[in-house]
């Protein structure tokens, strides 16, 4: 039967096709990994990568002192692998543009053994990323603290006086990591 | 795929099926495998149904009282992959097979042997699904699934290992809808009467064509998403584990990537069964043929680029916010002609109102409805105050219920005469269709005042103000979910007997499956019918 055995290949055509376009959208799901993280460069959203390399040289040329006032908050959280406690002096801080201002961290290793972890920064809103300026941060550094051990860690900062107007207060937000995971050494947590 | 799959579309060997159990598990009739979907999604709605009942008990009052927070969250997550991957696809699947090999006067279905697999990879996808929720009962069992149906990490990557159970469930169910989209589209590409050509086809038939296209490009990605996170999980990498440099954002935009389109899988079909139903009862063909196909087809291409207005929330630049939001709104464009042309249609028509269209008419009110909650959600500074309030629970039931749920109803009892060759209870399923509708419009349309007021979703407990409508939310769910009790005893009831229905049924309906006997032989069309 001829026509039987063409729509059998007919068929077959259809098949190899169809499944090339289901393997082809699984790969593009792969796909969307590089090409996001290149898409948030292209428009300025900073990935976790750049945020940890920003270093003290970021400072905007605008130095001058100006009359305008935004509250910086300070969030902070502490990823579930890492048995520490950490948090700002203070909730918020009401500061000038272009003053520099020192805000005091704690943090406090609860379990036995010695861990390093690093502390990894972002801005909301992100758009005024760029005019928070960090002279001295406990990021820039990998942290390591001794069992039970707490610190003071500080940090050293201004907002530039070009931050847009329309924002009038904005939060820099620390997620501590664990970084020695991977040659995991058990602890036992002993404080809460 | 083997050449194995590739079986001739009918055996000419024997001609009644086979006895037994042979008849179920070795099936390669479409019409066997059609009818094994369709009892599958039944099964699955009143599991589906269960948790829901369980979600709005609890809810019921104020304050902790039938269940623990991680567990009423996973009722949540439960409850809303079972609906939508066992109970809706499932459900239009089994229309699909049923339906597009006598409409369009093909003997069976293209690929009958991978037919037979996709539907039996379901039962196993469904006991991996039913183990993920009862996993965590048992010592050892890790903590459950508290994420919703989302997955969001990185609360999905700090579940226990009932999370990966249910990403097992997640790739089954996804190979399955792909292996039977890929059949379809075959089917209908190659298997048409001589002389059919596509602008000829019904028009369910262009809608599954359209969802079974959307179904192979969108579940790839979400495949690989889940893929992404069992790495995350178990191989130590880092595509969405922060601490290791991945984003959790990354994982949102893969999901909805696939979830946006979904939503258009999970109303196509039905909206197909609307356009059998409408013209039917109206005694008048249907208004804008070209215009139906070209507004699935705008949806299929602007619905995949559109998935963002989930995400408004994440801190997006106002550009690309403006975008998505600008997206979504013409989007609304051509599923409102689809609705305008379904209006038409009844325009001055002789209508009748039996079950079938009784629900129509429901579904387009109500349906109508739904997207205007929609369009109020797609506008962004609006959506910073309603996203995972109760408002989105409101707006997605609207749409999903009457959009899907009922458009199933519709097409079960539009066809089940043609099925079992006995009419349905009508008086009975009038019955069922008023207090369906009314349960479901008093569960639902109180919560759209509760998002509105600020109750959040996904939340176990609620402020005391907001006790009244839940309560009426609660009763109007129990309502509803019992109604399906007398769905079943309908269905049972026509399938053991009743008035033997006609070819045509009914007196209005046209196209090729009519012109079979009632029910079809169990091999249909071996010869090819004469297109006029
Ligand atoms: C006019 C058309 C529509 C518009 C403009 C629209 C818009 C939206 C927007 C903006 C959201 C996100 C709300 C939020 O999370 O804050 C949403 C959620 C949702 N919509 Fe629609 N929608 C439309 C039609 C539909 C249809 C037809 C369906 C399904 C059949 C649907 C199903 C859903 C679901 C399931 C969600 C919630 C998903 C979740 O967060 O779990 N929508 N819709
Ligand atoms: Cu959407």
């Amino acid at each position: 039967m001829a026509g039987e055995q063409n729509l059998q290949s007919k068929n077959r055509r259809t098949l190899l096709m169809l499944s090339a376009i289901t393997l082809g959208m699984f790969g593009f799901g792969f796909a969307m990994v590089p090409l996001y993280c290149f898409l948030c460069q292209i428009t300025g959203v900073q990935s976790v990568q750049q945020r940890t390399q920003t270093t003290a040289s970021t400072v905007a040329a605008n130095q001058s002192v100006s009359d305008r006032w935004v509250t910086v908050k300070f969030d902070s959280t502490v990823h579930p692998d890492l048995p520490w406690n950490f948090q700002a002096q203070e909730r918020k801080l009401r500061v000038r543009l272009g003053e520099v201002n020192e805000m005091d961290f704690i943090a406090e290793n609860r379990s036995s053994s010695e861990i390093l972890g690093q502390a990894i920064p972002s801005v909301v809103p992100w758009q005024a990323n760029a005019f928070f300026n960090k002279m001295e941060c406990f990021c820039f550094r990998q942290q390591s603290l001794k069992g039970l051990e707490s610190k003071h860690m500080p940090l050293r900062f201004s907002v530039s006086p070009d931050l847009p107007n329309d924002i009038s207060s904005l939060t820099i937000s620390y997620n501590f990591m664990r970084l020695d995971m991977n040659n995991e050494k058990p602890f036992t947590v002993v404080a809460k | 795929m083997s050449t194995a799959t590739l079986a001739p579309a009918n055996d000419h060997e024997h001609h009644g099926p086979p006895r037994g159990m042979r008849r179920w598990l070795m099936s390669t009739n479409h019409k066997d495998i059609g009818t094994m979907y369709l009892i599958f999604a039944l099964v699955m709605l009143f599991l589906g149904g269960a948790s829901a009942m369980l979600i709005r008990a609890e809810l019921f009052m104020p304050g902790l009282q039938l269940l623990e927070p991680d567990l009423y969250n996973n009722l949540v997550t439960n409850h809303a992959l079972i609906m939508i991957f066992g109970a809706v696809m499932p459900a239009a699947a089994g229309l699909a097979n049923w339906m597009i090999p006598l409409m369009i006067g093909a003997p069976d279905m293209a690929l009958p042997r991978m037919n037979n697999l996709s539907f039996w990879i379901l039962p196993a996808a469904a006991t991996m699904l039913m183990l993920s929720f009862v996993v965590p009962f048992f010592p050892g069992g890790g903590s459950q699934i508290n994420t919703g149906w989302t997955l969001y990490p990185p609360l999905s990557l700090q579940v226990g290992m009932s999370m990966d159970f249910l990403i097992f469930a997640i790739h089954l169910l996804g190979i399955s809808s792909v292996l039977a989209s890929i059949n379809i589209i075959v089917t209908i590409f190659n298997m048409r009467a001589p002389g059919m050509n596509l602008m000829q086809m019904p028009i369910f038939v262009w809608t599954w064509l359209v969802t079974a296209f959307l179904l192979i490009l969108v579940v790839p990605v979400l495949a690989g998403g889940v893929t992404m996170l069992l790495f995350d999980r178990h191989f130590g990498t880092s595509f969405f584990n922060a601490a290791g440099g991945g984003d959790p954002v990354l994982f949102q935009h893969l999901f909805w990537f696939f979830g946006h389109p979904e939503v258009y899988v999970l109303i196509l079909p039905s909206f197909g069964v609307l356009a059998s139903i409408i013209p039917t009862f109206a005694r008048k063909p249907l208004f804008g043929y070209k215009s139906l196909v070209g507004s699935m087809i705008a949806i299929m291409f602007i619905g995949m680029v559109v998935w963002a207005h989930h995400q408004y929330t994440i801190g997006m630049s106002l550009a690309a916010v403006s975008y998505f939001m600008i997206g979504t709104i013409i989007i609304s464009i051509p599923v409102g002609l689809m609705v305008f042309n379904y209006i038409a249609t009844m325009w001055r028509g002789s209508m009748t109102f039996e079950t079938p269209m009784l629900f129509a008419v429901a579904i387009l009110l109500m349906f109508s409805f739904g997207g205007l909650t929609g369009i109020m959600l797609a506008v962004v500074p609006a959506d910073m105050q309603y996203h995972d309030s109760m408002f989105v629970v409101a707006h997605f039931h609207y749409v999903l219920l009457p959009g899907a749920v009922f458009g199933l109803f519709a097409g079960v009892f539009y066809w089940l005469p043609k099925w079992t060759g006995n009419m349905y209870d009508e008086r009975l399923a009038k019955i069922f269709f008023w207090i369906n509708v009314i349960g479901f419009n008093l569960t639902f349309f109180p919560q759209h005042f509760l998002g509105l007021a600020g109750m959040p979703r996904r939340i176990i407990d609620y402020n005391i103000m907001f006790t009244e409508f839940n309560m009426v939310s609660s009763v109007g769910a129990m309502i509803f979910g019992l109604s399906h009790l007398l769905l079943l005893y309908i269905i049972i009831k026509t399938i053991r007997g009743g008035k033997p229905a006609s070819a045509r049924v009914w007196e209005g309906a046209n196209g090729l499956e009519w012109e079979l006997p009632s029910p079809p032989p169990f091999h249909s069309w071996t010869t090819a019918p004469q297109i006029k």
